[in-house]
């Protein structure tokens, strides 16, 4: 019934039923650990009270609640690759009008009890079953880091082939663990010193050629960054139902 | 729940914003799965089949030339923004379903984009002047990564709902899930409710 868009195949079909179980209840979780990533990152490792079987590329929603009974929550994806512990990772980005984000990083303190509920999403997800690109702008990298990860603690770093672009070094995230893992930098701003690619946005010539076919490409960043790669990787070819884009919109 | 250490909180707590969300202000996030399309007006169709006396379909144009009916109030992500005060403006469903008349037995709509999304409703969300096809945003054309030219717009339910780059709505006679749904998402999704996920 539908009309539909000339070669464009339709990419949300889904499995029949549903794809993944629902999240869980709200839940306790303890900060048990908390490094700073960048000047505006931070990475709470929380111990959750209940066991989580989540996928890499999916998210937690953290609740914060005020004596009067107003509740603040807001989505973050999962930077650690699942491990069967208790234990998740959310890097937050510090947004200066962000109550959520401010509070995390400005009061909380390890040891502290937060609430969160998860996992949540089934389509932005990477089961290490098969190859991936994965596209990540600025802190768009987070839920890339845990398909990354994941590759690497499966022993198929193969599969997995991640490229950052971020504005400088300065803002770049898990700095050591990306090139301990080969994944590719790309710098919008400034580069490190004597960096050979130039400053500038990713272009086809940043893109692997060739992308197979049966390579799943992941793109997530701001608005701006998920269209422009999504453009660059149809129009070098890449089939509009192998991309899977998430986008940060400018919530706070 | 207990409150969280050192939380105050100094967010909206107005009446108008639903449990768990926040007002996003003048922002206006885009949220989607896949890559934006780019639709043409010429060869763009809606379509109200399935279980309907006479299915319908509509060019642009002749979907431009019903009756139009605007809706003002405020939109709920299920992402916890809310966007308070905006206006829209199209064609009410009510007119679209009236057009093709569904069948006794209709209990429900998956509404369909040119993508291929879906989106699964009851049919008393849609009718009753609760949903709208809708191509302006506040008196400008929908720009295409907000589901422009035309999205689906169901207001009193999560943004989800609201299918962008809507191409039709399949009258059934029982929920099926859509691209959401099938991901973890609630069937109905009422902000008030706070029915965010399956099992709420």
């Amino acid at each position: 019934m539908t009309a539909g868009i000339l070669g464009w195949k339709s990419v949300i079909r889904v499995t029949e039923g549903r794809a993944v179980p629902p999240p869980g209840k709200w839940q306790s979780a303890t900060v048990v650990q908390i490094r700073r990533e960048t000047a505006k990152a931070k990475t709470f490792r929380m111990e959750l009270a209940e066991a989580s079987d989540y996928l890499a590329g999916q998210h937690y929603v953290l609740r914060l609640t005020a004596p009067d009974g107003y509740t603040a929550s807001r989505s973050y994806s999962v930077a650690s690759a699942p491990d069967g512990s208790n234990e998740i990772e959310l890097t937050v980005e510090h947004l200066p009008e962000g109550e959520v984000s401010s509070f995390l990083h400005d009061e909380v303190i390890v040891g502290d009890e937060l609430e969160v509920r998860g996992p949540i999403g089934g389509w932005f997800v990477w089961r290490g079953n098969g190859p991936a690109l994965l596209l990540g702008g600025g802190s768009g990298v987070v839920p890339l880091m845990a398909m990354l990860r994941l590759a690497d603690r499966i022993g198929r770093p193969d599969l997995a082939r991640l490229i950052v672009s971020t504005r400088s070094p300065e803002d770049l995230y898990y700095a050591a663990e990306l090139t301990r893992l080969q994944a590719k930098v790309l710098y919008t701003r400034r580069t490190p010193a004597g960096w050979l690619r130039p400053a500038g946005r990713l272009t086809t010539a940043d893109l692997p050629t060739p992308i197979g076919a049966e390579t799943t490409v992941f793109v997530c960043g701001s608005s701006g960054f998920s269209d422009t790669t999504t453009e660059l990787l149809l129009s070098a070819g890449v089939a509009n139902e192998n991309i899977r884009v998430e986008r940060f919109g400018p919530t706070q | 729940m207990k409150p969280t250490r050192g939380f105050h909180g100094r967010g909206n707590r107005g009446p108008r914003l639903p449990p768990g969300q926040y007002d996003v202000g003048r922002d206006w996030p885009v949220l989607t799965a896949e890559p934006t399309p780019t639709l043409s007006t010429a060869t763009w169709i809606f379509s109200v089949g399935g279980l309907v006396e006479q299915p319908m379909e509509w060019t642009w144009d002749g979907i431009r030339a019903l009756p139009d009916s605007t809706y003002a109030g405020d939109i709920h992500c299920v992402t916890t923004w809310s966007k308070l005060g905006v206006s829209f403006r199209g064609v009410s469903v009510d007119t679209l379903l009236a057009a093709a008349r569904p069948l006794v037995s209709a209990s429900h709509v998956l509404a369909t984009s040119h993508t291929g999304y879906t989106t699964n409703l009851p049919l008393e969300d849609v009718t009753a002047g609760k949903a709208w096809v809708v191509w302006e945003y506040e008196g400008e054309p929908l720009a295409r990564e907000h589901g422009g030219p035309a999205r689906l717009l169901v207001p009193h339910l999560y943004f989800w709902k609201s299918a962008k780059w809507v191409s039709g709505l399949q009258v059934m006679d029982h929920d099926e899930p859509g691209f959401w749904e099938q991901n973890g998402y609630h069937d109905r999704g009422d902000p008030w409710l706070e029915e965010r996920y399956q099992g709420d």
